[in-house]
């Protein structure tokens, strides 16, 4: 789970983190008071969103003025705001951070990770601070120091300074600079955090060591042991389908093709969505229906995927095991009888009970397209939208194949169908 | 023969009394000698009792003391998995199976650190895996026993469902396995993909192997080092996730590209480097394998 800079930047404090003062405001108004409150002559407006690169997209400014303080305000809240991490679309900024102005001497880095190597939270620092820390991990890798913690010891004060001195900290401030990174470590292991991420760390003129930003994320697995941390979910910084999705206990993440897939398992839905670009289609998302579906869970599955105007058909791969192909087989009629089914869909089965689910389909009467294996499925599913591309591009030309005549009345009859059901929802209405 | 387990294998189950638990030592038990090989459950509030013929002891050591158990397979719930891993390593069993999806990683970090620095002796499979099988043999986990064919493949992954996938399509090419191996899709857990291939290469019955991994860290790569190194036998290889956007966590905790690394082309490349035989279409596994295999 992500959370925003000053959720993170609250929870840094109560684990003695020294960070600048601030506030956070959800209106013009309350972002003139924050700045009142903070008093001084100079402010920081910072946009609050989950996506990193703020600064650079235009979400970040300082501000000399109470008037600078509601300028920049009401123009960042509300905006659109696109980095790197956002996409192009942007994330609109509906929260601000107001903090007092800092004195930047030299800005450094610190972050926190667990490693899958060593099984251990890395701490990674450098002296590049404020910069794109994947960009100097590529170009100059020895400007970033690494100390794996022990979890039986934590950060020993030997290590902190030691990763102090290596990053530069000048030797005034290093007994400053080890103490920060043992409390961001006390905070990274009882928050269970996944990440935590301090770019930049500050020196200040008057050799302070300070977080002047922060970036956390949390073991979804630990949620359960912290409700103080869910509180702080901000579900409008999350994609809507994936909300709806997390509802059903559905493992879904929107990516922008154009074939939804529905499949059970992590590894094989990844693999689903690997075979559809290697047969020239794209995945509009990932979506792990886990082990056990019930029709409701199946029925969900596809109303989210339909739900994304961008799927132009969809492609169900089962694996049956525990869960038995004839229950997904039951609750995928369910579900394409109720969505209508407005697209083509390909359905391919195997494992337990494989011949019942089969024949389930089939006799559904449903124009449900089956397949034996992935790279059929694939295949069969990247057509049936080419085909239907064309049979909406170029009606009534040239004498064409019988079979694709039968086809082009197929498409023509359920397009007719559905014409007509919209054109009775919208009477309804 | 076959790695790390076999129809001698005695087994206990931990979280027997729990909806999964119970479900899956029914389904294990079917499978081949699963009657003779599952002889223990645990669970402390209910000692004493029996599930199904099963007795329920307290804890791991007593169940062992009593029934001369070797291996555990864990469906104990999240919360609690890492002490019941703990439980069944203090018990110094051979092998333990911890099946959970959904640990916090911190218990991870802390149960891996002190095995460790006890040196104790017990492998660990998992968590969030499907488990491990000889066919013909025993089955110890959620996996279905039927898609399964005794014989001299081994099969090594970190997902279930795409296990299956590559089981399914040897055993309808006629090639049986010797044993699966799913190691799990969690960022620490306990054998590796390297782990699972040593044994294999030492293995006499095993005369192949399918390596299957995902996006996110470095596993494969190290695993293909050392195939290049010391590896005996013909590996194939696949891994999925090439169309996975960075930064998203594809279902798996461990299937993650961050910081422009752990992406599915490195890794193949890598596994090609290292003369693994790689595929990316997973439809294909089964035919690469058998492309491998001398005639």
């Amino acid at each position: 789970m992500k959370i925003h800079e000053y959720q993170g930047k609250e929870i840094l404090r109560k684990f003695g983190v020294p960070t600048p003062r601030g506030f956070p405001a959800f209106s013009v108004e309350e972002a003139v008071e924050a700045a009142k409150k903070l008093g001084g002559k100079v402010w920081v407006v910072k946009a609050q969103i989950h996506a990193g690169g703020r600064g650079k997209g235009g979400g970040v400014k300082v501000a000399k003025s109470l008037e600078e303080v509601r300028k920049f305000s009401s123009s960042i809240l509300g905006m659109q705001l696109k980095t790197h991490q956002t996409g192009p679309e942007g994330q609109k900024v509906r929260r601000l951070l107001i903090e007092e102005g800092a004195d930047i001497r030299k800005e450094l880095y610190v972050g926190m990770v667990v490693d899958r190597g060593t099984q251990r939270v890395a701490l990674m620092a450098s002296s590049e601070g404020g910069m794109d820390i994947e960009e100097v991990a590529a170009k100059t890798p020895e400007k970033i120091h690494k100390v794996f913690i022990d979890p039986g010891t934590g950060l020993t004060d030997r290590e902190a300074t030691g990763v102090a001195r290596a990053i530069g900290m000048p030797e005034s401030a290093v007994g400053e600079a080890s103490e920060l990174f043992k409390k961001l470590y006390k905070a990274f292991w009882e928050i269970d955090a996944s990440l935590a991420e301090i770019n930049p760390l500050i020196i200040t003129n008057q050799n302070q060591v300070v977080a002047l930003d922060a970036k956390i994320n949390i073991d979804d697995n630990a949620l359960f042991r912290h409700p103080d941390l869910v509180a702080m979910r901000d579900l409008d910084e999350e994609d809507p389908f994936e909300i709806e999705a997390s509802k059903y206990d559905l493992n879904y993440i929107s990516l922008d093709g154009a074939i939804g897939c529905m499949v059970n398992g992590a590894g094989l839905a990844m693999a689903t969505m690997d075979t559809i670009k290697l047969f020239g289609g794209s995945p509009a998302n990932f979506l792990d229906v886990g082990g056990s579906a019930t029709a409701e869970k199946v029925t969900a599955a596809f109303k989210i995927m339909l739900s994304n105007e961008k799927v132009k058909a969809i492609l169900v791969n089962i694996f049956g095991g525990i869960m038995k192909c004839d229950t997904i087989a039951s609750g995928v009629v369910t579900a394409a009888r109720e969505t209508k089914l407005p697209v083509p869909l390909v359905v391919r089965m195997k494992g337990t009970n494989e011949d019942l689910g089969k024949k389930i389909l089939k006799d559904s009467g449903l124009p449900i397209i089956s397949a034996d294996n992935m790279a059929e499925a694939a295949t069969k599913v990247v057509a049936s939208i080419k085909k239907k591309a064309k049979a909406k591009s170029k009606p009534k030309r040239k004498p064409v194949a019988k079979k694709k005549i039968v086809a082009k009345k197929k498409v023509a009859a359920k397009k007719k169908v559905v014409a007509k059901k919209k054109a009775k929802k919208a009477k309804r209405k | 023969m076959s790695i790390l387990i076999d129809k001698n294998t005695r087994v206990v189950t931990q979280g027997i009394t729990g909806k999964t638990g119970m479900f899956h030592t029914q389904t294990s038990r079917a499978y081949a000698n699963g009657k003779a090989c599952y002889v223990a459950g645990v669970n402390p509030k209910k000692a004493g009792e029996s599930f199904e013929g099963i007795p329920v002891f307290k804890n791991v050591s007593e169940a062992k003391e009593k029934t001369g158990v070797n291996t555990s397979v864990i469906y104990v719930p999240p919360p609690f998995a890492a002490a019941a891993i703990w439980e069944a390593v203090e018990a110094d069993l051979d092998l333990v199976i911890c099946i959970t999806e959904g640990i916090p990683v911190r218990d991870m970090v802390e149960v891996r650190d002190r095995m460790r620095k006890q040196n104790r002796k017990s492998k660990l499979v998992g968590p969030n895996c499907p488990g491990v099988i000889t066919p013909g043999e025993i089955k110890i986990g959620i996996m279905p026993g039927h898609i399964h064919k005794p014989g001299r493949v081994g099969v090594v992954s970190r997902s279930g469902t795409l296990t299956y996938e590559a089981v399914g399509q040897l055993t309808e090419l006629g090639i049986g396995q010797s044993s699966a191996v799913g190691i799990g899709g969690d960022p620490v857990n306990g054998m590796k993909h390297i782990d699972v291939m040593k044994l294999f290469n030492d293995d006499p019955d095993t005369d192949a192997v399918i390596m299957i991994g995902e996006i996110g860290g470095s596993d494969e790569e190290e695993a293909a080092r050392w195939v290049k190194a010391n590896m005996k036998k013909p590996v194939v290889g696949f891994i999925a996730g090439i169309t996975a956007p960075p930064g998203k966590r594809m279902g798996h905790a461990g299937a993650i590209i961050s910081g422009g690394k752990g992406t599915a082309q490195e890794k193949l490349a890598v596994m090609e480097e290292c003369g693994i035989k790689v595929t990316r279409n997973p439809a294909e596994m089964g035919k690469t394998l058998k492309s491998v295999l001398k005639k």
